[in-house]
């Protein structure tokens, strides 16, 4: 089983990698069990695209 | 005839020294960053094409300033304070020992709102800065100047697995820092 510290890893490679399919798998059997990593998931994304628009707000 | 006048390139100047110091984080050699790039736009003013705009066309170029201050400065082993940076401290406290949340993410209220906020963009570069220097460098060189893993990779000398744990401790600090001083998702 993937505990949250490894699943945060996986969610954070998605953004730079292919990530495999056993991968993904495992990634998603966690996050339906997981609220804290389904938040982290949105924030990651939230994350990202605040900070590409960061330029645009100097 | 040239398309761009020096006055034109000064209105930018203060756009790109704030951009240069997020990147930097040193505003010494941001101040350079930006007098180089200003210096070379004047120069090079014959490949500017009033198709673009102007600040993107400069922007461009400091992207250039950037990395070569960078490159400069990593060849001087004294001012490379980066090398006893310990950033498992943040990891280790986020993770309890079985690897589960010490304190799973709680939802952020309304976090695209946040967007129109200034004071959301404050704190976003308070949080920044407060990252250790080479995770702040690496999370910026990929979100904030948008370049590929693989390029980042190649400017820090790190291994591409380096390049991840990197990235990824930027945004568990980011997501952490912006939770408490943000969403105020008190601990
Ligand atoms: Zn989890």
């Amino acid at each position: 089983m993937l505990d949250c510290k490894h699943n945060t890893e996986l969610l954070s490679q998605s953004l730079e990698r292919r990530i495999t399919w056993r991968e993904r798998l495992a990634m998603r059997m966690h996050l339906m069990m997981c609220r804290g990593c389904r938040n982290f998931e949105k924030q990651l994304a939230f994350i990202r695209k605040a900070a590409r628009e960061l330029p645009r707000k100097l | 005839m040239s398309a761009i006048d020096p006055e034109d390139l000064q209105q930018h100047r203060s756009y790109l020294v704030r951009y240069a110091i997020l990147q930097l984080r040193d505003p010494h050699l941001a101040e350079d960053a930006v007098q180089e790039t200003l210096v070379a736009a004047i120069e090079g003013r014959d490949k500017f094409s009033a198709q673009s705009s102007l600040r993107t066309w400069l922007v461009g170029i400091l992207k250039h300033k950037i990395l070569d201050m960078l490159r400069r400065r990593a060849r001087e082993p004294q001012l490379n304070v980066a090398e006893g940076e310990d950033e498992n401290e943040l990891v280790d406290a986020l993770f309890k020992e079985n690897g589960r949340w010490a304190a799973p993410p709680q939802t952020w209220n309304e976090p695209e709102q946040s967007m129109e906020n200034t004071h959301f963009w404050e704190v976003f570069e308070q949080c920044n800065q407060r990252m250790p220097l080479n995770t702040a460098r690496a999370f910026m060189m990929r979100e904030f100047m948008e370049m590929s893993t693989e390029e980042i990779c190649q400017e820090l000398s790190i291994s591409t697995t380096n390049c991840w744990v990197l990235l990824h401790r930027a945004r568990l600090a980011l997501r952490e820092c912006l939770d408490i001083n943000w969403f105020g998702n008190v601990r």
